[in-house]
């Protein structure tokens, strides 16, 4: 096996709130591979977008946040690297892509001087030539006449366009890891599988990693080869694409399986499985985290938690009984 | 009987619940470090103007020509003016004076942009016309409005309030206008039309509570507006008329004699700025305790 | 943007109109006879007459109106009772200091209060912060007549360092005109100061929350950068308004502090007119404040157009 691209080890992350310090993603370690596509899926506010924001360490940390644990990016140490030399890797070797396009884009700029701020941060060019790599950025993320689009300003152009823009920002230094935090869910279903598409596209041209969060299973067996399941700032499983959907090893993978709609169903007929919904970070259970939820939960489950367990494989899951749940 | 029961023991229940409603609201108004700060310098200030003129052991206008222009000692604290009238038992009427002017302008110009606010918002075609005339208002510097006013009206502490009160009243009109147009989107003021309830009713049962809380606020605001606005145009000479003790007054007759008695452009100058910190911070803590949402951007 | 700006100038003309009836209803609104109170008691009755005569009193109030509107828009702003000039003259022979002195404190308002409010925005909540905004929340309550006064008094009197009183026009040279001015601005400015600091802060808090300042930050885009570039342009808008609205205020302030520092402006100019009734100087003096007043805010509002592309295309 190659050396992983990312290790993300025993990440934690607080938060220092108004109400007191909240962990959002606790004891949380994965890896991806050079050239992978792997998905992250759970629940709205399990701690996806926390967590991809930590390896890039957008969060504020003097005032908000505290990072423990370790993130191995190429070998190197980065979560605790000085700021400086975390910017220099930031849109170069790893870029990131957002949920909002438009209002990820800063609406007083075009789109062209947003691509080339990217390029000249990195790259030494004068700004004749990365505009002209902006406007092959563009060309290459499929924009229709991509030299008259370089000039114009983001509201000027539509959701499934100011995606393509993102994702022409984030490419525009040849990182070998995207993340994408839910970039389609805000578009149009239409849209939604061109964006997809284009991504597994430049990932075969270019050959980044991708790291992918959603909340749509369905998106994750069209694109990952392996996928992280996380519930309330915890990775409950580990996965490759094709047992997710025909073996799925934890309760809240399984009932988040059989809230996919069915081809014929209406999305909004279909009920969802899991009762309840996340509990908010103060109310985190002392036992196992899906115990207030799942079916299957009985008092040991209400008592003690549940170590991430190495199963058979490359498979990881964190449950008391899913050797008879099976 | 069994109804009658459930209904004290409802009407019980609501009463317990209002009465934490209650208790709520005074924990957030003793947290808010704000509005308290305010409240003891506005309370400050109601001292010295009420029980004030009742310890000092002279009257505003009582003049000594042998004590002219002394400086704050045990007998006068603040000192004396060039007539020999002792300066707290001055700044201590200036406070009422100030407080009075302060008091009516917000009282009146809180009843009209109140019903000029609430009719606007309820009637196109007035609001049409009231807020064009509202805009012209506005438009028109405040002081200077006042200024031509009482060039008009003569100096008078009548005249300063009028002239305050068409100041200041778009202003209010404005604030109430805005959150009454939005309680008037809401679905349930159309069921309370569509019942046929009179537009009498909704205005003032329905729409008019719910603009109470900002226009607090903003009466709070205009308060300390008023204040500055008459001390300046008394210490233009054109608001409150000599001998009247108002802080603009002693401003004026201070300026002259900036250089033998600072004690008249300090002590004034102080009590100003005191009073004005303290109804913004009142202000200010008001808003983030009546309206917590409201607290970013704009003051 | 040019059907924009014809759009937004036609607007202002229920303002004007409203603005020119108010003023113009000033002189009406005094109880008893305008001509009787300006000639005061000794006067006869001939002179009274011949004085409303004069000042056409005696004609429908309408005509009054219509006269003076279009006198306005000519130009003609009238004479003036006392002074042998037309009230234009008047405001032009005044103006000069009074611009001087607003333009002046607001420059020295904005250099202190933009990197202020910048400051405090990117180290909130630090101790650095909570000073600056306590300091502000001072300013905000101190009116520039009584900070003039204050200032006068310990530095002009006490230490002596600059003149405490009086004007040099700009022809005497920079310098000398500046030197006049430097307390005078500075009183007029705090208040503006605190409340530009405020807005700013305010503005560039709610502007780093948004995501384009993450996406700018995944970027590797350096943190003064972000400030600088990616947050200040966009959080300048709102506070270009509050500097637009606060401008008038600022022109009111200046003339109520240039009868503190003797700067002889358009403040004095209205502040003789009112103690002797000299009513068409009075009404031509709001007129061409709130004149001013207005077309700054139209400005303001034309200038959004240039900073923020989607005004600019939205209106269009
Ligand atoms: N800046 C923050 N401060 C405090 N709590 C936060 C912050 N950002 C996210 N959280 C909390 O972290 C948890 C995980 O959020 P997130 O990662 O956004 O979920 P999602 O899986 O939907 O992306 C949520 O409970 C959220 O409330
Ligand atoms: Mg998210």
């Amino acid at each position: 096996m190659t050396n992983p691209l990312l290790e993300v080890k025993n990440l934690r992350t607080h938060f220092h709130t108004e109400r007191g310090r909240v962990t959002a993603v606790d004891d949380v370690s994965f890896s991806i591979a050079p050239g992978e596509i792997v998905g992250v899926v759970g629940e709205s506010g399990c701690g996806k977008s926390v967590t991809s924001q930590s390896i890039m360490r957008l969060f504020d940390e003097k005032r908000l946040v505290e990072y423990e644990g370790d993130i191995l990016f190429n070998n190197e140490s980065i979560l605790h690297m000085p700021q400086k030399r975390m910017q220099k890797i930031r849109g170069n070797d790893m870029s990131m892509i957002f949920q909002d396009p438009i209002s990820s884009l800063n609406p007083v700029y075009t789109v062209g001087d947003q691509i080339a701020e990217t390029i000249r941060l990195h790259q030494k060019v004068t700004k004749k030539q990365a505009h002209q790599k902006a406007v092959e950025m563009l060309r290459l993320t499929g924009i229709p006449a991509p030299e008259k689009r370089v000039n114009e300003f983001p509201h000027q152009l539509s959701g499934g366009m100011q995606q393509r823009v993102m994702i022409a920002m984030a490419l525009s230094c040849q990182p070998s890891l995207l993340i994408a935090d839910e970039p389609t869910t805000a578009l149009d279903v239409t849209i939604q599988a061109q964006i997809l598409d284009l991504i597994r596209d430049l990932n075969k041209d270019m050959g980044m990693a991708v790291m992918f969060i959603t909340h749509d299973l369905g998106v994750v067996s069209e694109l990952c080869s392996k996928v992280i399941v996380m519930y309330l700032g915890e990775i409950v499983e580990i996965t490759d694409t094709e047992s997710l959907f025909t073996n799925p090893l934890h309760p809240y993978t399984k009932g988040l399986i059989q809230s996919i709609p069915q081809l014929d169903g209406d999305r909004k007929d279909s009920l969802p499985v899991i009762e309840g919904t996340v509990p908010s970070l103060d109310q985190v259970p002392n036992a196992c985290r899906f115990s207030t939820r799942c079916p299957f939960a009985d008092e040991l489950c209400k008592q003690e938690h549940p170590v991430l367990e190495h199963d058979r494989d490359e498979k990881h899951v964190r449950c008391w009984h899913y050797k008879k749940i099976g | 009987m069994a109804l009658l029961k459930k209904e004290a023991s409802f009407t019980q229940e609501m009463r317990s619940f209002r009465q934490r409603q209650k208790k709520l609201l005074l924990r957030r108004f003793s947290s808010s470090s704000l509005f308290v700060t305010g409240a003891i310098i506005f309370f400050l200030l109601l001292v010295l103007a009420f029980i004030g003129p009742l310890v000092i052991p002279y009257g505003p206008v009582e003049m000594e020509v042998a004590n002219r222009l002394q400086a704050p000692s045990m007998s006068h604290l603040l000192g004396t003016d060039e007539f020999g009238r002792d300066l707290l038992s001055r700044i201590a009427h200036g406070a009422q004076v100030s407080l009075w002017v302060g008091l009516a302008v917000t009282v009146i110009t809180s009843f009209l942009g109140l019903v000029i606010g609430l009719y606007s918002s309820y009637y196109r075609v007035l609001d049409h016309v009231l807020m064009r005339i509202s805009d012209g208002l506005m438009s028109i510097p405040g002081v200077l409005l006042a200024i031509a006013l009482m060039a008009a009206l003569g100096p008078s502490t009548t005249n300063v309030i009028i002239a305050l009160s068409i100041v200041f009243t778009p202003n209010i009109a404005r604030v109430v206008r805005s959150s009454a147009l939005v309680i008037k989107e809401q679905t349930y003021i159309e069921a309370m039309h569509a019942q046929g309830a009179s537009s009498f009713r909704i205005i003032w049962k329905h729409i008019a509570p719910n603009t109470i809380s900002p226009l607090i606020v903003q009466a709070t605001f205009i308060f300390a507006e008023t204040i500055i606005t008459e001390a300046a145009l008394s210490f233009l000479g054109v608001g409150i008329p000599a001998p009247d003790p108002s802080w603009g007054n002693i401003l004026y007759d201070g300026k002259l004699l900036v250089f033998q008695a600072w004690w008249m452009v300090v002590f004034p100058g102080i009590m100003i700025v005191l009073s004005v910190l303290g109804l913004n911070l009142l202000g200010d803590g008001l808003r983030d305790v009546i309206d917590p949402h409201a607290t970013k951007g704009k003051k | 943007m040019f059907a924009y700006i014809i759009k937004r100038i036609l607007s202002l003309i229920p303002v004007l109109f409203v603005v020119s009836v108010v003023i113009f209803s000033i002189i009406h609104i005094t109880p008893g006879d305008p001509a009787a109170i300006i000639l005061g008691q000794e006067a006869t009755q001939e002179q009274i007459e011949s004085l409303s005569e004069q000042l056409g009193l005696n004609e429908p109030i309408i005509e009054q109106y219509t006269n003076w509107v279009m006198g306005a828009l000519t130009g003609d702003l009238g004479t003036s009772y006392f002074m042998r000039e037309t009230v234009e003259e008047a405001i032009i022979n005044h103006l000069g200091p009074t611009l001087s002195l607003a333009i002046f404190a607001e420059i020295f308002a904005l250099i202190i209060a933009i990197p202020i409010g910048i400051i405090a925005a990117y180290r909130r909540g630090s101790w650095l912060d909570q000073s600056l905004m306590g300091i502000s929340l001072l300013g905000m309550a101190v009116p520039s007549f009584i900070l003039g006064l204050l200032l006068m008094l310990f530095v002009g009197v006490q230490l002596q360092w600059l003149p405490i009183g009086g004007y040099a026009p700009l022809s005497d040279g920079l310098f000398t005109h500046l030197k006049f001015l430097i307390l005078p601005a500075i009183s007029l400015g705090a208040i503006q100061a605190a409340l530009v600091a405020r807005m700013t802060r305010a503005s560039m808090l709610e502007v780093l929350n948004s995501n384009y300042i993450k996406t700018a930050r995944a970027k590797g885009v350096v943190e003064r950068r972000v400030i600088l570039k990616h947050a200040f342009r966009n959080a300048f808008l709102p506070i270009l308004t509050v500097i637009g609205q606060s401008f008038g205020t600022l022109i009111v302030g200046a003339v109520v502090t240039e009868t503190i520092f003797n700067i002889p402006g358009i403040g004095q100019l209205i502040i003789n007119s009112v103690e002797r009734r000299d009513y068409p100087v009075i009404q031509g003096v709001v007129l061409i404040v709130t004149f001013i007043y207005v077309f700054i805010n139209l400005i303001v509002d034309l200038l959004y157009g240039v900073i923020d592309p989607r005004v600019r295309l939205d209106k269009k």
